[in-house]
């Protein structure tokens, strides 16, 4: 358990988690779902124990995890940047975006900080083409994105 | 308590980033500041679209909006407006705004602006099923119940409403299949995995007017018989989900969901499933494949979802926007719904503008219009004074339109005639200083990322697209590339084994050909004539 | 009447016929049928990829497209329904190309060097390319890249080799019901991988070797243990002691081109021989004496009020698979050690003594038609004398490469016996290598052990053939005695299923992890598939046939054992060397 200390913790609050969907037919996305909001990506050992609760075979369960873009299997930045690289976005000058991101951040596409507190991914449209170019922050989307625009950003999370 | 004004205050996750919550923060303490608190009510909508500033103020009975409204003008537009009675003239974007009991269509500086989805949409609080109810809402379902499943799905049939996610397959038909399939266990599904670039129409939908699409879904529940429906929304609609389950909650607390709806003997509940950001997700047997907590890949068809659909039970699963037509279709009847549009494909469609135009932002309109009108009289023109290159439709899995089609009315079945798609009415403008490879490997990486890999054209073959397309843009191309292209583009366009493989290179195969000079000065030239390819190349080579 | 009723079936007949026309050849086949079957009842061969008889349709490959009019896009045929009237067009233009162009992207992601690869001319892939005349691969560009996984003790997966057919997904989910792989990542990303992303020797994965068959292409594959065999037969120190288990004389001689089939005993001690091993012994004389431990344990167990049913344990990766999914009928499996680690054991106590080399300087090798027995063999539980029974076990596959690289060609061999004392074995012995083997051997010996009389009939149908699962009710002597038979571990599921919900009792139970048991097992000649299967199963039931003593308990051999050395079936000592303990592993 890379994640947090103290296994017989962790494990009791994904039986809490495992409860709130007790009466759910196949929920094992919202499990990982809820799994990923508390610790920011999936460990594997938590993902081993609700193979086994679920009684879905863990080789199923690590298909479904790296399927879905917005689960990390590795630990991330406290703050996930996911850059829309779409084409509204793209002709709206996505690319600067980037750029303007890696520079600010100091690290890559598909990185994460050293501090530990952002990890930049490019991702697939966000669906907020009306003020492309844009990004999301965890689960806040910002807009309009200027090279300003996105220091400004970037400072909320200072 | 009996309040004088209203301030409507729009609250969706563009607008939110754009100040919302502090301007409402700021409204609200300069209402309590000035006195007013038992006067004024402010309350939350959903977005208005049609490239109307984010955040905007409505203030009603005034029917005057603010847009963009930023915190330091609040407190000008609270003395001036709501305590003197004088409107701020020069923040006000229209004096003609929608009255609340107009019905479906407000008047609109937009003629050709026609709303049956988008009804609510930015006029009542999404939050509050009072507000829905007093438009008229549920009593779509108040009217089936005193129906027969195969009365109700008549309307819908009678309609002429074909599927909005982009296929275009009658929603009355895929009802009655679901209806008509053995079996007591059915469900209904609401596709909300709005993946397709450039479209957030059911975003709009899904936050400015929820209980439609609950009450869509009880309709269809009760139509095919139904107990049980799931709305599967994208992650990356956070406030959509929360709209959704707001309105799933008050549904449920006003018994317009649960056991014995209105009375009738029909239960039904709403069950909302999250996406986990997979574009594949969006192809209906994918989805039900995540619902069921595997990897999205599209299963073999058939059996098709209405014979054997979310846990192998009849299924039947329907678009946002399909859904939100429902109600009105049931009140109004099928007559009033084919006489909008055109008589090949009745009712409106919302389009989302997007790209190299002046005004980002959605229109519901009747089918049939022209990107013309889209683009030059709803869009304000392409940015810059530029001119247009292409048009992408329903995003990169859609059509391609060239300035030559301008003139072309949008509906399922004229794009199709022109070999192009109307898909979920996303339309990405793209101007005349955008290189078409540059473009064209945009669309080709997108599907490289959300390829879900279970068969080898799309597997391999975008891969192999997007690094010939990535060669001819660092000046590396080879003679012989576009016939490659051309090869890898028909391969996975017939032998691909979902729609997404199949349509994946739309883009390149039309730009191919509408643009073959620019992609072959790229090959033989190295030449990027809008300079946007880096083409590191040995220009000497070529003698340039 | 009769007429109408004629008249209605008929009808019923019409009903469930679809007429198709198959480049232009009116054909009529059963409407149920997918476009491949229809194409195959008519003798059209249509190349596949990831289709594999037995398993559900998959359709990922591409390979299998044929054109159907009316139709803008191909269908893959393995996954299109027939419908009545429907023109299909199988070596169109167009169908050719595509084809073509799919291998050609496959191949554009995979390594091009057949000559070093170990399924070199027994690939699927390589096959294909010849078959639709590629001659030049069009299209290049990235190959995904993975570590060459070796964690197994039995598997190893070199993952650049893979073409995502899901073949071994589906084989170790359907027919074994392990689910110890699955697809990971998405598109050009994928690969397969065992639970968690752990390496395979991390997963449940029960090591038989079902998946390396599966396979279209050198992916999957056994760990070999061929150069260690090597080393030990050019060491002079060593004494190296070789067993063949029941199914290699039917299967060894595939690879050197005999007919599948074919008996080879006398050929295979011959050729086996010439690679220096310095005594041959037979797996099948430590069948006979598992048969009699097996048997003494039953018979205790029936008269006594034992736990029961008795489940048999020869099968390591049953063995395995009970431990993970199982662990309440840990008590039931029988405590014997498979036939493998019983002669292992006897060679370096029993044999030892008697040769006078010590234990340490004896080198047990085997050859099995199995991958879990590599597993099996480095079990901490299996070290009687001190060292491993065994040391190094080779698939048929190794020891038929090993015989190659000597130069041996086992069909040209003369016929040579196996050596004395440890290779002498009896009928029963030799149906180890079918499903039901194992039961048919023990019921010879326990009906006479029990009745103290002559048994009839020696043959017990019921248990043999291809049926998932087997039951057969034995009159012992007024006592019925109810048994059940199942191959593969889906099959094993599904009986086990209804004796841990009380819904069938038995008293005995034979699990084989491999469908068709041994002769079908993860370390047999490539390809092994049903009709192949049953070819070894007829070769094996012919062996015992043969053989002028079919009954375990008359084997002169065991029977010296015991007086000279293990004493009582079921001792002191027997229980030492001849039995093990099980524990309980993770379900993940």
């Amino acid at each position: 358990m890379e994640a947090v200390k103290g296994e017989n913790l962790v494990f009791s609050e994904v039986d809490e988690i495992l409860e709130k969907y007790q009466n759910e037919r196949t929920p094992l996305l919202a499990v990982l779902q809820d799994v990923s909001r508390k610790w920011g990506y999936l460990p594997r050992d938590v993902m081993g124990y609700v193979a086994k609760k679920l009684d879905v075979p863990s080789a199923q369960v690590w298909g479904a995890a790296t399927f879905y873009s917005f689960f990390e299997t590795e630990p991330v930045g406290q703050y996930m940047v996911r850059v829309c690289k779409s084409a509204p976005c793209h002709v709206l000058g996505a690319v600067n975006v980037l750029g303007t991101l890696q520079r600010e951040l100091g690290i890559q596409v598909g990185d994460t900080s050293r501090d530990g507190k952002f990890t930049l991914q490019a991702t697939s449209c966000l669906g907020v083409c009306g003020v492309a170019p844009a990004m999301m922050v965890n689960d806040i989307t910002y807009g309009n994105l200027t090279e300003e625009r996105i220091r400004e950003v970037l400072a909320l999370y200072e | 308590m009996f309040y004088r004004a209203h301030v409507l205050i729009e609250m969706t996750s563009n607008s939110i980033h754009l100040g919302a919550s502090q301007v409402k923060e700021r409204l609200e303490r300069e209402i309590a500041q000035a006195g007013l608190s038992n006067e004024v009510k402010v309350l939350e909508t959903g977005p208005l679209g049609r490239g109307v500033p984010s955040p905007f103020l409505m203030i009603y009975p005034d029917n005057i909006m603010y847009a963009p409204v930023t915190v330091s003008e609040v407190r000008e537009i609270v003395s001036e407006h709501l305590l003197k009675g004088r409107p701020v003239e020069r923040l006000i974007v229209s004096e003609t705004a929608p009255a609340l009991k107009e019905g479906y269509f407000r008047p609109s500086p937009l003629a050709k602006e026609k709303r049956v989805v988008l009804r609510n949409s930015g006029l009542i609080d999404p939050g509050s099923i009072e507000d829905y109810i007093a438009q008229d809402g549920y009593q779509a379902l108040g009217k089936v119940l005193s129906m027969s499943r195969q009365e109700a799905i008549n309307i819908v049939k009678d309609s002429g409403l074909v599927g909005r996610g982009g296929a275009g397959f009658p929603t009355g038909l895929k009802l009655e299949f679901t209806m008509k399939a053995p079996g007591e266990e059915k469900y209904v599904v609401c596709n909300a995995d709005e993946g397709e670039q450039g479209t957030f129409k059911d975003r709009l939908i899904l936050e400015g007017d929820p209980h439609s699409i609950v009450e869509a879904m009880a309709i269809c529940g009760y139509a095919v018989g139904a107990g049980e429906g799931y709305i599967y929304i994208r992650a990356e609609y956070p406030e959509s989900i929360r709209a959704v389950e707001k309105a799933i909650e008050s549904a449920t607390d006003t018994g317009l969901l649960g056991d014995g709806i209105l009375g009738a003997d029909f239960s039904f509940q709403v069950k909302i499933r999250q996406g986990a950001g997979a574009y594949i997700c969006g192809e209906e047997t994918s989805l039900l494949e995540s619902i069921e907590g595997k990897r999205g890949e599209p299963r073999i068809k058939p059996p098709y979802p209405p014979q054997a659909g979310l846990w192998g039970k009849p299924t039947a699963i329907n678009n946002v926007e399909t859904l939100a037509n429902i109600p009105p279709i049931i009140l109004n009847g099928a007559d009033w719904y084919k006489s909008i549009g055109t008589p090949t494909c009745p009712g409106t469609k919302v389009f989302t503008l997007t790209g190299n135009v002046n005004m980002l932002g959605l229109i519901e309109v009747p089918m049939g219009i022209t990107l013309r009108e889209l683009l030059y009289d709803v869009g304000g023109g392409i940015r810059g004074g530029r001119q247009m290159k292409v048009v992408q439709t329903g995003g990169p899995s859609g059509g391609t339109m060239t300035p030559d089609m301008l003139d072309v009315p949008m509906a399922f079945d004229t794009l199709a005639q022109f070999n192009s798609a109307l898909g979920s009415g996303a339309l990405t403008v793209v101007d005349d200083t955008h290189c078409i490879v540059d473009v064209v490997k945009n669309f080709c990486e997108f599907f490289l990322h959300e390829s879900c890999g279970k068969c080898t054209p799309c597997r391999i073959g975008n891969k192999r697209i997007v690094e010939i397309l990535d060669r001819m843009q660092r000046g590396r191309g080879r003679p012989g590339d576009l016939d490659l292209l051309r090869i890898l583009g028909e391969n996975m366009k017939t032998t691909s084994f979902c729609g997404l493989g199949q349509a994946a290179p739309n883009p390149l195969m039309k730009c191919l050909d509408y643009f073959q000079e620019e992609f072959e000065k790229h090959v033989t030239e190295h030449l990027c004539d809008c300079q946007v390819c880096e083409m590191k190349p040995k220009r000497k080579e070529v003698g340039v | 009447m009769a007429k109408v009723a004629a008249e209605v079936n008929r009808k019923d007949e019409q009903e469930n016929v679809a007429t198709l026309y198959l480049d232009g050849r009116e054909i009529q086949v059963p409407a149920s049928s997918s476009v491949l079957e229809a194409c195959k009842s008519a003798g059209i061969h249509i190349p596949t990829l990831c289709h594999m008889d037995g398993l559900t349709p998959y359709g990922g490959c591409r390979i299998c497209v044929v054109e159907i009019e009316g139709q803008p896009t191909l269908a893959a045929a393995c996954v299109t329904p027939v419908r009545e009237g429907m023109k299909i067009q199988t070596s169109s233009k167009k169908v050719r190309e595509a084809r073509k162009a799919n291998l050609e992207l496959l191949l554009s992601n995979h390594p091009l060097d057949c000559q070093l690869c170990d399924r070199n001319q027994f690939c699927e892939l390589q096959d294909l390319a010849y078959e639709l005349g590629v001659r030049k691969i069009r299209f290049e560009g990235e190959q995904q890249h993975h570590e060459v996984d070796i964690s197994s003790p039995s598997v190893k997966r070199d993952l650049d080799r893979c073409i995502l057919c899901g073949r071994c997904i589906r084989t170790c989910s359907e027919i074994q019901s392990v689910f110890a792989i699955d697809f990971a990542n998405r598109g050009f990303e994928s690969y397969i991988s065992p639970s968690l992303g752990l390496p395979l020797g991390e997963s449940v994965c029960i090591n038989c070797g079902q998946c390396i068959h599966a396979c279209p292409t050198g992916a999957l594959s056994e760990v070999e243990h061929v150069e260690k065999v090597w080393d030990a037969l050019n060491d002079p120190e060593k004494t190296v002691v070789l067993q063949t288990a029941p199914a290699i004389r039917v299967s060894i001689g595939e690879p050197f081109g005999m007919p599948q089939g074919t008996i080879s005993t006398g050929k295979m001690v011959a050729a086996l021989r010439r690679l220096g091993f310095d005594y041959i012994f037979d797996t099948n004389f430590s069948a006979d004496l598992t048969i009699i431990e097996e048997g003494t344990e039953f018979i205790t167990r029936l008269t006594q009020g034992g736990v029961l049913p008795l489940i048999t344990s020869c099968s390591p990766g049953w063995i395995k698979f009970m431990e993970h999914f199982y662990p309440e009928l840990m008590e039931n499996v029988s405590t014997c050690k498979s036939p493998q680690q019983m002669l292992g054991a006897v060679v370096k106590t029993y044999f030892a003594q008697k040769i006078g080399v010590e234990a340490k300087d004896i080198v047990m090798a085997s050859i099995m038609p199995c991958t879990a027995k590599k597993y099996e063999c480095q079990r901490d539980e299996m070290r009687a004398s001190g060292y491993q029974d065994v040391d190094y076990t080779l698939t048929t596959r190794e020891a038929a490469r090993m015989l190659r690289e000597k130069g041996i060609n086992l069909a040209e061999m003369p016929e040579e016996d196996f050596d004395e004392p440890l290779g002498l074995s009896t009928g029963a012995a030799a149906v180890f290598g079918a499903t039901g083997g194992v039961m048919e051997a023990a019921l010879r010996t326990v009906y006479e052990k029990v009745t103290g009389e002559t048994l009839p009939k020696l043959d017990f149908m019921d248990v043999r053939g291809m049926d998932g699962v087997k039951e057969a009710i034995v009159d012992v002597k007024g006592t019925p005695v109810r048994v059940a038979v199942a191959h593969g571990l889906g099959n094993a599921r599904t009986l086990l299923d209804t004796v841990r919900a009380g819904e069938v009792t038995y008293h005995f139970i034979e699990i084989m992890a491999c469908p068709g048991g041994c002769i079908g097992g993860g370390g047999q000649p490539i390809p092994t598939n049903l009709d192949i299967r049953m070819k070894r199963i007829e070769a094996i039931y012919n062996v015992d046939k043969s053989f002028p003593v079919r009954k375990s308990h008359e084997n002169p051999a065991i029977q010296k054992l015991y007086e000279d050395f293990l004493g009582e079936p079921n001792g002191e000592k027997a229980h030492h060397l001849l039995h093990t303990h099980y524990s309980c592993r993770e379900k993940m």
